[in-house]
C-alpha cells in the first residue's frame, strides 16, 4: 500500500514537477552558460561533432568584462534604478493616499472613481505610446529620465491603489476609532495609526511597482535616444546588436545582470506574495 | 465583498460613545471633513491619471482622425486612417496574429499554470525554494528573457535543435523563427513560458483558501481526484481564474516587447502584432496618425474584456 502510494506520488507529482521546472529554468541556465563561454565555442554550428552546448570546459570572464568596461551597461543599470526608485516613490505616495480614501472614506462618486482607477490599470502602454511620444516631445522631456519617471506611474498608481485599498480594509477600524476617541483628528489618526499599520502592504506594493518599472520597455524605447540615457532593457537591445550582428556573450551577460536585481528582490518575498494574495482573496 | 462592511461599520457617533458635548456637532463636521479629506487624498492619483492617461488617450483619438506626422501638425481626415489600416494586408495579418497569439497563449498558460499550481499545492521538502524558482520567468524583464529565447532559437547555433536532434526527436533542424508558419507559434511558446508562473502562483494562492475539509468530504463520498477537482476546486476557484485570465488577456493582447525582440515582426511581416506594427508605422515611419489609429483598434476589444469581467464579478459577488 505505502510502496504503491509512494510510487504514484513520484509519477504524478515529482516527475511532472521536475519536467516543468526544468523547462521554466532552462533559459536562465542558458544565459549563464552563454555568458561564460568563449566565442570560439559559442559560434560553432549545432551540427558540428564537437558541439557540446550544455557546458563549457574553458569558461571565460571576457564577456562580462566587456559588458562592464566597453559598454555603458553600468550607466544603464544606474538609470534603470533611478527611474524605478523615483516612479515607485511617486506611485506609492499617490496610491497610499488614494487607497486610504477609497477604502475608508464615504463621499459622493467613490464607486465610479474606484472603478475608473481600476480600469485605467487595464489601459496598456501600447495604446498610449504614440500620443505620449507627442506629449513628451512638446514638454521637451524627450531623452531625459523625467519622461519615464512621470509616465511609469500611470500603470503603477492604479495597481498600488488597489493593492493598498485591499490592505486598508484588513486593518481594523477600531484602531482608528480609538485614536479618535483619544482626541486625534481624522488626518492624525490616518498618518500616525493607520499608515504605520499598513507598512507590510506598502512594502509589497512597492516591490511590485519597482519590478513593473524595471520591466518596462516600450516607453523607454520610444522616449530615450542617446546611448548613455537608456535603461538596461533598451540599452542591451539597441547597443549590443549591430545590424545583424548579435554579441551573444555580452547580450546574455547583460540579460543575466539586468535580471539579477529584480530576481533577488522577489525571491525574498515570494512567500509573502502568496500569503498576501490568499489573504486578499479570503477577505 | 466591498459593500458588506460599509453600512454601520463607519465611525458613526452611535458606536463610539463620544462625549456628550460633541455628540451633536460630530456628524456634520465629520461629513464635511470626510469629503474634503477624500478630495485631498485622491487628488494626486487622479491628477496623474488624467494628465498621463486620459489626456493622451484623447490625443490618441485626435491623432487617429488626423494626418499628423512627426514635424507636421496635420489636419482632420475623418476615418481615413482607420479605413486605410483595415485595407492594409499587413495590419490584417497583425490583427489575426494578435487574436491567435492571445487565444492560444492564454489557453496554454491556464492549463499549465493550473497543473503547476496543483503540483505546488502538495506539501514537500523545499517547496518554498521551488516556488521562488518557478516565479523567475515572470519576474525577469521580458526583453531580457526574450533575448535568451532568440538565442536558443538561433538558426545556426540553436541549442533547442541540438537537444531535439540528440534526443532523437528530429532529423532535420526546425526553423523556429525563420519560417512564417513556425515563428508565431514560437512566440506563443515563449509567452506561455513567461506567463505560466503568474497563473500558477496566483491560482496556488486561490487553492490555499479552499478548505481541505471540502475535499475530505467529497473523498468520503467516493469522488476520485478528477471529480474532486472538477466539482470542488474548479467552482471555488472560478473568481480567481476569471481575474487571472482577464488580466492576462489584456497583457497578451497588447503585447509588444516579446515579438519586437524575438522576430521584430518578421520573417516578411508575418509575426507582427497590432502593437509592433503600430510601432513600426507610428514611430519607425513617423506616421503618428496612422500608427495611433492602428493601436486604437485594440481598444474596443480590451474594453469588452474588462467590461464583461466587471459584470461577471459583480454577479458572482451578488450570489
Amino acid at each position: 500500500m505505502t510502496v504503491e502510494r509512494r510510487w504514484r506520488r513520484w509519477l504524478l507529482v515529482y516527475l511532472p514537477l521536475a519536467v516543468l521546472i526544468a523547462g521554466l529554468l532552462f533559459p536562465f541556465y542558458w544565459m549563464l552558460i552563454t555568458s561564460i563561454r568563449p566565442d570560439a565555442e559559442l559560434y560553432r554550428s549545432w551540427r558540428s561533432p564537437q558541439s557540446a552546448p550544455l557546458w563549457t570546459l574553458a569558461p571565460t570572464g571576457q564577456h562580462v568584462l566587456n559588458l562592464l568596461t566597453r559598454t555603458a551597461f553600468p550607466r544603464w543599470l544606474w538609470n534603470t534604478l533611478l527611474v524605478a526608485a523615483a516612479s515607485t516613490g511617486i506611485s506609492l505616495f499617490c496610491g497610499l493616499l488614494a487607497g486610504y480614501g477609497l477604502a475608508r472614506l464615504r463621499f459622493p462618486g467613490a464607486g465610479p472613481l474606484g472603478i475608473g482607477i481600476f480600469v485605467s490599470y487595464l489601459v496598456p502602454p501600447t495604446l498610449l505610446f504614440i500620443p505620449l511620444a507627442g506629449m513628451v516631445r512638446s514638454f521637451r522631456l524627450g531623452d531625459t529620465p523625467w519622461a519615464l519617471i512621470l509616465t511609469y506611474p500611470t500603470f503603477m498608481i492604479p495597481f498600488c491603489t488597489w493593492l493598498l485599498m485591499g490592505y486598508f480594509k484588513t486593518i481594523p477600524r477600531e484602531l482608528e476609532e480609538c485614536a479618535r476617541v483619544d482626541g486625534a483628528s481624522r488626518f492624525q489618526a490616518m498618518v500616525r495609526i493607520v499608515f504605520p499599520a499598513a507598512v507590510p502592504g506598502v512594502l509589497s506594493a512597492g516591490i511590485f511597482a519597482f519590478t513593473l518599472s524595471w520591466n518596462e520597455f516600450l516607453y523607454a524605447l520610444v522616449f530615450l535616444s542617446s546611448p548613455e540615457k537608456k535603461t538596461v532593457a533598451v540599452g542591451v537591445i539597441s547597443e549590443l546588436v549591430r545590424g545583424d550582428v548579435y554579441f551573444w556573450g555580452e547580450l546574455m551577460a547583460g540579460a543575466l545582470l539586468g535580471a539579477l536585481p529584480v530576481a533577488l528582490v522577489y525571491s525574498f518575498f515570494v512567500e509573502h506574495y502568496v500569503a498576501a494574495l490568499s489573504g486578499s482573496m479570503k477577505g | 465583498m466591498e459593500s458588506k462592511d460599509r453600512p454601520g461599520s463607519g465611525p458613526g457617533p452611535g458606536r463610539l460613545l463620544p462625549s456628550p458635548s460633541d455628540r451633536h456637532a460630530l456628524p456634520g463636521r465629520l461629513l464635511d471633513s470626510e469629503r474634503s479629506l477624500a478630495f485631498l487624498l485622491l487628488a494626486p492619483a487622479v491628477a496623474m491619471l488624467l494628465v498621463f492617461i486620459a489626456y493622451p488617450f484623447a490625443t490618441g483619438i485626435w491623432y487617429a482622425l488626423s494626418s499628423v506626422r512627426v514635424g507636421d501638425a496635420g489636419h482632420f481626415v475623418g476615418l481615413q486612417n482607420l479605413i486605410a489600416a483595415w485595407h492594409d494586408s499587413i495590419f490584417r495579418t497583425a490583427l489575426r496574429n494578435t487574436i491567435l497569439y492571445t487565444f492560444w497563449a492564454n489557453l496554454f498558460k491556464l492549463i499549465l499554470g493550473m497543473g503547476l499550481a496543483l503540483l505546488l499545492n502538495h506539501p514537500f521538502r523545499g517547496v518554498r525554494l521551488v516556488r521562488a524558482a518557478v516565479l523567475l520567468p515572470f519576474i525577469v524583464p521580458t526583453v531580457l528573457s526574450a533575448l535568451a529565447w532568440r538565442w536558443m532559437f538561433d538558426p545556426t547555433f540553436s541549442v533547442l535543435n541540438w537537444l531535439l536532434y540528440h534526443g532523437g526527436l528530429i532529423a532535420e533542424r526546425l526553423p523556429f523563427l525563420s519560417d512564417a508558419r513556425w515563428a508565431l507559434w514560437s512566440a506563443i511558446a515563449v509567452n506561455t513560458w513567461r506567463g505560466t508562473p503568474f497563473f500558477a502562483v496566483t491560482l496556488l494562492a486561490g487553492l490555499q483558501t479552499i478548505n481541505p475539509e471540502l475535499h475530505e468530504a467529497a473523498a468520503l463520498d467516493g469522488a476520485g481526484s478528477w471529480k474532486r477537482f472538477w466539482h470542488v476546486t474548479r467552482p471555488l476557484l472560478r473568481p480567481v481564474i476569471i481575474v487571472v485570465v482577464v488580466f492576462s488577456i489584456v497583457q497578451t493582447f497588447s503585447d509588444f516587447q516579446l515579438v519586437y525582440v524575438l522576430t521584430g515582426g518578421g520573417p516578411a511581416n508575418s509575426t507582427h502584432l497590432v502593437a509592433t506594427y503600430a510601432y513600426q508605422v507610428g514611430i519607425g515611419a513617423g506616421l503618428l496618425g496612422e500608427g495611433a489609429a492602428m493601436s486604437l483598434f485594440m481598444f474596443p476589444v480590451l474594453l469588452t474584456v474588462v467590461w464583461s469581467q466587471l459584470r461577471h464579478l459583480r454577479r458572482l459577488e451578488g450570489v
